[in-house]
């Protein structure tokens, strides 16, 4: 991407997050907050020592992978809300597979249980890929429905069969996970552990399967436009699925290193709503996979802010919610701008004069 | 009901679109009565005009006056209420709405509580008697028929009481026998109402038109009466210098057909079968014009050759091989080229450069990738190979290929077709909306193709495209071959005959 | 069995009642051609107003009829201005409306969220609006407790399945909607302005999720927690297309819906030994298979569904 149009896009979305914290600061009048103090225990308390800090980058992990997913399943032209519920069946299959796998060297015992985790978010992305590409149901309404099937899904599997058989209160979880499964912390007394290795080695594999690959550079042409793409000799419906699976699967590693790396054990709300941040997470980032770190990394401050709310202040946590959503209301709204090439064009004559023009574009 | 409208003029009228000068300070009177040819290539400026005249746009600059009194239209509205109506050339009926309901839309008088559709009616049935112009009220539009539907849109102006009428290219999807029976309408409704008239065929404005306005890149180059000009003339002025067309001289092709369509049944989106037992050959090195009024299966018969459509029944032999119902990847792989009718959004992926554009067949082939890993650079160079082969005018091989203008799109996608050595091409309205350097320059590839042996298949509606470029001519009616002319034989009015249904 | 059988087709008829009226409202976006799955967001809001303005007046206690309709009222203003808004970022700015509306309900549940936290705190009830027996036609066997035994809003709703025809298919802003929905360029071309029909076509639809919002609280569930939409607001959206855009088969849809929700809470009770998750599924289930069986459907739907207008784009 151009020097130009990389800034231009930081200036848009910077004036996106800004209009969002406006709309953020009407609330916290509202529910009689104040303002400042509310900002300031957002911004400043994940920079207070090095374990908050990584409290935020323990977030990224989840909110990394996810977006990355929704980056490939949006380039090619389907949008995939149905990251919570794959999310659930990869810990549901994680979860199960750790324990299959008990005694195994943690270099065996840990791929098997994320790839388990990988299959059954990318068998759970297959059906509405299949229904979208096959049947024409529309992706936004079979994704939710499976949303809501897979939490109860999930649902029975922490109540009955991964039930903890030692647990006395009562609490629908399973049993921690082996210790050969779990994911090794960085630092000790922090959250932060392993996943982030599986989420940086994603942005490289997602990146080059999109720009570099010849499947990804048929995926993006389906997605920009499914006609020309037909016309091509290019397989709609098959990229379609493809893509819906690779996001599904996506989905599911991420809640494989939830579960292995955070919380040990499957239990109630383990997804706390990471697919629809991770939307969230894709779209500022403009759905390019090297954009999705920084991005992750800003929105890990603010779910990370949830805890900090919940102790500090009387604003309630759900602001962050409500938040996310005037993003992504603003975002896409300004996409018409962020995609515009006249407005960039006035842009670049005004900031970049002196720039020669560059050719090279991502 | 509307004062009459002694003249309409508009002075120094100016528009300008993102990176466009649509019209430069125009200035053109209408008078009672008078016909009024408005003619020019496609992208000379003409509808933006009207619609300007209709208050979809505003001028940026200049005026409107009627009767002598300066008008400010903000919305459709106002023109309406002035008297003024459009005809636009893609007809603005909503399919699944009856005619009735498509009238009331416009039709203010008759929203009460409740829609009146009676009032509606007896309107309806007043204009119609009137204009002798019959319509079936109860219809839903998509049951209706191209020139019925042209004439629910007359019906529908003339509902509000216009007393100008403008009409958008209203014969471009007419047969020549439809549009003679148009131009006697429109003479008849002279008598009563001012027409602007928009058209590219200089026969029509001959036959129809008082006075004739040429405009050529949104500026008026021309004005003056029509019976003082032949159509040449104004061909020239037109286009800025004396058209030459180009043509195919060359003696008639014998040999095996690399293309036999035997019997070829073909459903539409809607239901209904497009081609109906449709038979067609072409032989290597052969050009073969398809003359047709659009809608009568040519779109059904380009997708179908190149698998982008289920065939019911009946083969396509290509190459000695039978290729119905293959995905488009296999018949691509076998040879097949296609430039397709919309180029904007079938042949060219508009958000992708022109590099990706170009290799959009070839993505797998060996020499853009290995193991499924592109290879950036002999892309790019290709790219730039063709990109000055073909001439395409832009700053480089990054831009999104949705941003170049209609002839340079139809260069990369001619470039791309041409250049991965087809055996076949299937070519459809292959200069529809291009101005006349770039319809040349595609013309003069098409021909260069057929000197190198490849067949061609000319999809067109311009009958004198179709008689220059071909060496026989088809003609299409209502998803049948009517019959296959040799070059010598085929004339407009035998042609015309044939695209009308009547058999010989 | 008869009791289960009669208690279903109760709750069928009562609970409906939010399906229906949020999927009448979200007919009105899709005739004009918007596609808002923001109704869930809205329905949240609505559903808080309900229960916040009864709970303001008289806490737990009953409050006089009119506070109670006020809190219907709010609901749909709130929920009216909240479809503006949606106008706002799909009209004017022409965003895509599926993930626009993934925004709009994020926005509206975090809010309804924040609000309920700061102004209602936790677990509270209010006694909302009543059931009334009508006289006479209650008293009929099994009828009478399945169709005559409602609060008055039910009856209310149901009303407005015809309404929403007649509006649809008979006055002129009904026509000028389907045209707005069907060929945007056509009603532009007779003076008729597209968006101002889609802003209108978006209150109302708006307002309607807000009025099922209020309803789920004041009539039903008699207390607000940030779940309680529970994805009504996304099956309404999918009861639009089950139903082919025409408020009658909506109204099938949604009692059909309704139906399997009830009959699962009923064997729920009285069946305990199969685990009731997979029966609290079906429903969600349904919509899908329903969804893949009726694929042909799309071609009833309004042509510019999902497009934004544009004038300029006149090609």
């Amino acid at each position: 991407m151009s020097n130009y149009k990389l800034i231009y896009r930081i200036t848009v979305l910077t004036a996106a997050v800004f209009i969002a914290l406006l709309v953020g600061a009407a609330i916290i009048i509202a529910v009689g907050g104040n303002v400042f103090e509310t900002y300031w225990i957002i911004l400043s308390m994940p920079f207070k020592n090095f374990r908050s800090l990584c409290e935020v980058f323990t977030r990224m992990i989840p909110l990394m992978i996810i977006a990355l997913g929704i980056c490939v399943s949006s380039r090619c032209g389907i949008n995939n809300i149905g990251a919570e519920g794959q999310m659930h069946m990869g810990v549901v299959a994680a979860c199960a597979v750790a324990f299959a796998v008990q005694g195994l060297p943690r270099l065996i015992a840990i791929p098997l249980c994320i790839l388990a985790a990988a299959l059954a978010g990318g068998a759970y992305g297959f059906v509405p890929g299949f229904l979208k590409a096959k049947l024409e149901v529309s992706e936004l309404l079979s994704t939710v429905m499976l949303n809501y099937a897979a939490a109860l899904f999930y649902n029975f599997c922490i109540r009955v069969p991964l039930r903890d058989p030692n647990d006395a209160t009562g609490t629908p979880m399973s049993a921690r996970l082996p210790d050969n499964t779990l994911l090794s912390k960085f630092f000790r007394g922090t959250s932060f552990h392993g996943g982030i290795i599986l989420a940086i080695l994603l942005v490289v594999v997602i990146y080059v399967l999109l720009f570099k690959t010849t499947w990804g550079y048929k995926m993006r042409a389906a997605g920009a436009s499914a006609r020309a793409a037909r016309y091509g000799g290019i397989n709609v419906p098959k990229y379609l699925i493809i893509a819906m699976v690779i996001s599904g699967a996506c989905a599911g590693m991420a809640g494989a290193t939830e579960l292995m790396g955070l919380q040990t054990r499957a239990m109630e709300n383990i997804t706390s709503g990471y697919g629809f941040s991770g939307i969230v997470v894709a779209l500022f980032a403009s759905l390019h996979p090297i954009a999705v770190i920084p991005a992750a990394f800003f929105f890990g401050i603010l779910l990370y802010s949830q805890v900090n709310l919940q102790i500090l202040t009387s604003v309630p946590p759900n602001l962050v919610q409500t938040i996310q959503g005037v993003i992504i209301l603003i975002i896409v709204a300004l996409q018409m701008i962020i995609n515009n090439p006249y407005s960039q064009e006035k842009f670049r004559k005004r900031f970049f004069k002196n720039q020669i023009k560059d050719i090279k574009e991502a | 009901m509307a004062k009459e409208i002694k003249e309409l003029r508009v002075e120094h009228i100016t528009k300008r679109f993102p990176g466009v000068l649509a019209s430069d300070n125009i200035s053109l009177s209408v008078g009672e009565h008078e016909i009024l040819a408005l003619v020019g290539e496609n992208g000379a400026g003409k509808t933006t005009l009207m619609n300007m005249i209709m208050g979809l746009y505003q001028p940026d600059e200049g005026s409107i006056f009627i009767n002598g009194e300066e008008v400010k239209f903000k919305d459709p509205n106002d023109a309406f209420s002035a008297g003024i109506g459009m005809v636009h050339q893609r007809y603005m009926l909503v399919p699944n709405m009856t005619v009735l309901e498509n009238v009331a839309l416009g039709l203010k008088e008759s929203w009460k509580t409740v829609v009146d559709l009676k009032m509606v009616r007896d309107r309806v049935k007043e204009v119609s008697e009137h204009y002798g112009l019959a319509v079936d009220p109860d219809a839903y539009i998509w049951q209706l028929s191209v020139g019925e539907q042209q004439r629910v849109e007359l019906v529908k102006t003339l509902c509000q009481g216009a007393k100008f009428l403008i009409l958008d290219e209203p014969t471009s999807a007419l047969t020549p026998q439809e549009t003679d029976d148009l131009i006697k309408l429109l003479k008849r409704m002279s008598n009563e109402l001012s027409i602007i008239f928009i058209s590219h065929k200089l026969n029509e404005v001959k036959a129809l038109s008082d006075k004739v306005c040429i405009l050529r890149h949104g500026k008026v180059v021309f004005e003056g009466n029509t019976s003082d000009y032949t159509p040449k003339q104004i061909a020239a002025m037109m286009t800025g210098h004396e058209v030459e067309t180009t043509e195919n001289k060359n003696a008639p092709v014998e040999g095996e057909p690399v293309l036999n369509i035997k019997d070829l049944c073909v459903k539409s989106d809607r239901d209904f079968y497009a081609l109906d037992h449709f038979n067609l050959d072409v032989r290597a090195g052969e050009i073969v014009g398809l003359a047709g009024v659009s809608g009568n299966g040519q779109k059904e018969l380009a997708e179908v050759i190149n698998g982008l459509r289920k065939v019911e029944s009946g083969t396509i032999e290509f190459m000695g091989k039978q290729i119905q119902n293959m995905t488009p990847a296999q018949v691509i792989k076998r040879g097949m080229g296609y430039i397709p009718e919309e180029r904007n959004i079938e042949g060219i992926v508009p958000s992708m450069s022109i590099k990706e554009n170009i290799i959009l067949k070839d993505s797998e082939s060996s020499r853009f990738s290995k193991q499924h890993i592109l290879n950036n650079k002999v892309i790019e160079d290709y790219a730039n190979k063709l990109r000055d082969e073909f001439d395409i005018r832009s700053p480089h091989i990054h831009v999104p290929a949705g941003s170049l203008s209609g002839g340079n799109i139809q260069k990369v996608i001619l470039a791309r077709e041409i250049d991965r050595n087809p055996k076949f091409l299937v070519c459809v309205y292959p200069i529809r909306g291009l101005d006349m350097g770039a319809a040349e320059f595609i013309h003069k590839q098409l021909l260069a193709l057929r000197e190198r042996g490849v067949g061609i298949l000319l999809i067109s509606e311009e009958l004198e495209e179709i008689m220059n470029l071909s060496d026989r001519i088809a003609v299409i009616f209502k998803g049948k071959n009517q019959k296959v002319l040799m070059k010598g034989e085929a004339t407009t009015s035998r042609l015309g005959e044939l695209m009308a249904g009547v058999g010989d | 069995m008869g009791a289960i059988l009669v208690n279903t087709l109760t709750f069928t008829v009562r609970f409906s009642v939010a399906l229906l009226i949020a999927s009448m409202g979200e007919m009105f976006n899709q005739k004009a051609g918007i596609f808002n799955l923001g109704c869930e967001g809205i329905m949240s809001m609505g559903a808080f107003l309900g229960m916040l303005i009864p709970f303001s007046v008289g806490g737990a206690g009953a409050v006089p009829g009119y506070v109670n309709i006020l809190g219907l009222v709010v609901g749909a203003l709130c929920g009216a201005l909240m479809g503006l808004l949606f106008g706002l970022v799909v009209v004017t700015f022409r965003a895509p409306q599926g993930i626009a509306g993934i925004g709009m309900q994020m926005f509206g549940v975090g809010l309804a969220g924040t609000f309920f936290r700061s102004f209602i705190g936790g677990q509270q009830s209010i006694t909302g609006i009543e059931s009334v027996a009508i006289p006479g036609l209650s008293k009929i066997p099994v009828l009478g407790d399945i169709l005559f035994s409602h609060n008055p809003v039910v009856y209310f709703a149901y009303l407005l399945v015809p309404l929403a025809w007649f509006v649809i298919y008979k006055t002129p802003w009904g026509m000028k909607v389907r045209a707005v929905g069907t060929f945007p360029l056509a009603a532009d071309s007779l003076g008729i302005k597209v968006n101002r029909i889609r802003y209108q076509s978006l209150a109302v639809g708006g307002a309607m999720a807000g009025f099922a919002g209020a309803f789920l609280t004041l009539c039903q569930a008699k207390q607000f927690s940030a779940g309680i939409i529970n994805g009504r607001g996304f099956i309404a959206v999918a009861l639009v297309y089950f139903g082919q855009w025409h408020p009658v088969k909506i109204l099938m849809g949604a009692i059909l819906f309704t139906f399997a929700e009830s009959l699962q809470r009923q064997v729920q009770m009285f069946g305990q030994a199969f685990p009731y998750e997979f029966l609290a599924m079906l429903p969600y289930i349904l919509v899908i298979v329903v969804l893949a069986f009726n694929r042909k459907s799309n071609k009833f739907g309004p042509a510019a569904l999902g497009k934004p207008f544009n004038r300029e784009m006149r090609v």
